[in-house]
């Protein structure tokens, strides 16, 4: 063994060093948050739970054109469209089961009238599985309640689309 | 009656040093997770109490109530005998150590021998439960802290024969009354080293956590424990470690003795200064189980029997030849 190798391990000079550098990272800021109390920021292209728009008006934008069901790789969701009194055509059903989807975000991509879009929620666990299976009345309630948000993120996000 | 309020002072005087031992591990847990963190930039456990002070009681309120599992091949007596054994034997050693000249529990003039038996004795405990527990990882584990154990016990005794050799004494206040003018640390600075490094050793901490290897061995020996049985092991061994740290400060750092010998150091109580100085080793621990890698078995062996055992040796005739030429030798 070297001299300088044999001086290095005897007095420990890695080690030292070692100490000396955790000692200092006590001191530096905290890389981690606080979870519940503090949130991270969330990019507008995050694809969290789902949420079916309405316009300002109030009429519902999914026009069942089926593009969604047809591209979701999961096959997570079911849709059934009947002709409305007026004569457009609606959905009657529109189900998706969260616990098939693999958040891919392609139904959202699919959607010729921004009717169907992932929002910034990613905290809806549920105690049954039950709760996942979401319905055309969970997915439009989640679309009026967090319509400010969606708006404002594919606004963003619209110039690299 | 008399008799009766004997026994009712003695368990007085012990409650009144093993719950404040109890109270102290389970904030020693928290410090240790939390300079953990600290040092990989983490917050740690912030949360239950105050900056998370509390996070071990939540903890021991959940072992409580887990539900205790014994497995069937096991052998049930000695099974459920190990966790006792290693809680009790970590918590037995505390009472011959002097919090200042006159606050200790059992002032025995051969404090250190004790000392040392006992904490030789911890090894049974993991022993039986790796045995008891019948099954692979438990025995594997089991198997390698005993040996662990076993090899830096050795050295530990002959770095112990050099701070005897400048005292002359086995009690334990005479060891930290011999450093009135000078701490042990500052001449016998490599024994206080190899010391630290085998008290890593002998309570299983990184890098020498071998028998819990947790990416070979699952947990060691405490793989098939749950429940309260399990939180005994753990408390036990954190008993063991503060015990380690408390040793250390006795030989080496003056125990409960101030610093400096001045006015306003000298006010306060011995029990304050020896708290700090087993807190400032602990800390040293905790620092060291975040900047280390784990050791290899064979290392491990090389290391206790090739290097620390020579190396105390020659330093115990470098202190006897030292004292004798000079006539230093201690005379009571």
């Amino acid at each position: 063994m070297k001299l300088s190798r044999f001086l290095k391990t005897i007095f420990m000079t890695d080690f030292v060093g070692g100490l000396v550098i955790a000692i200092k990272e006590v001191f530096k800021s905290k890389k981690t948050i606080n979870y519940p109390f503090e949130k991270g920021k969330i990019s507008p292209r995050f694809r969290g739970e789902h949420a079916l728009r309405r316009y300002p008006n109030g009429e519902e934008r999914c026009i069942a054109c089926k593009l969604c069901e047809a591209v979701c790789p999961a096959q997570a969701i079911t849709i059934e469209s009947a002709e409305r009194a007026d004569g457009s055509r609606k959905t009657t059903r529109y189900d998706i089961d969260m616990m098939k989807c693999i958040y891919c975000g392609l139904c959202e991509e699919s959607c010729p009238v921004d009717a169907i879009v992932q929002g910034p929620n990613f905290e809806f666990s549920t105690e049954t599985r039950e709760e996942l299976y979401y319905t055309k009345d969970k997915l439009l309630d989640n679309g009026d309640r967090w319509e400010n948000v969606l708006a404002a993120n594919i606004k963003a996000d619209n110039p690299h689309r | 009656m008399e008799y009766i309020n004997i026994v009712f002072l003695e368990v007085y005087k012990i409650l009144f040093l093993l719950v404040p031992v109890l109270v102290s591990v389970a904030m020693i847990v928290w410090l240790d997770r939390r300079v953990w963190a600290f040092v990989q930039k983490r917050q740690g456990p912030n949360v239950v109490g105050p900056f998370g002070l509390l996070q071990s009681l939540a903890d021991a309120l959940k072992y409580i109530f887990k539900e205790i599992i014994i497995p069937s091949t096991s052998n049930k007596v000695i099974f459920i005998l190990a966790p006792i054994v290693t809680m009790t034997l970590a918590l037995i050693s505390w009472a011959v150590i002097p919090f200042s000249a006159t606050l200790v529990l059992a002032d025995i003039n051969v404090g250190i021998l004790y000392l040392f038996a006992v904490s030789s004795l911890g090894v049974y405990g993991i022993i039986m439960g790796g045995w008891a527990s019948n099954s692979k990882y438990p025995f594997l584990g089991a198997i390698r802290s005993a040996a662990q154990m076993v090899s830096y016990e050795v050295s530990i005794g002959v770095i112990i024969i050099n701070v005897l050799l400048c005292v002359g004494s086995l009690n334990l206040n005479d060891i930290v009354e011999a450093q009135q003018n000078l701490w042990f640390i500052i001449p016998l600075f490599p024994m206080f080293v190899i010391f630290f490094i085998s008290a890593l050793a002998e309570t299983n901490r990184p890098p020498f956590d071998l028998p819990e290897a947790e990416a070979e061995l699952v947990a060691g020996y405490q793989t098939e424990y749950s429940g309260m049985m399990y939180a005994m092991f753990w408390l036990g061994e954190y008993a063991n470690i503060l015990l380690m740290c408390a040793m250390g400060a006795i030989l080496f750092l003056g125990g409960w003795m101030s610093p400096i010998e001045v006015y306003p150091f000298t006010l306060v109580p011995g029990a304050i200064w020896l708290i700090l100085k087993i807190l400032l080793l602990f800390i040293l621990f905790a620092l060291v189980k975040a900047i280390v890698p784990r050791y290899r078995y064979d290392q491990l062996m090389r290391l206790g029997w090739k290097v620390f055992l020579p190396l105390s040796l020659t330093w115990v005739v470098l202190t006897s030849s030292y004292l004798f030429y000079f006539n230093l030798l201690p005379t009571n």
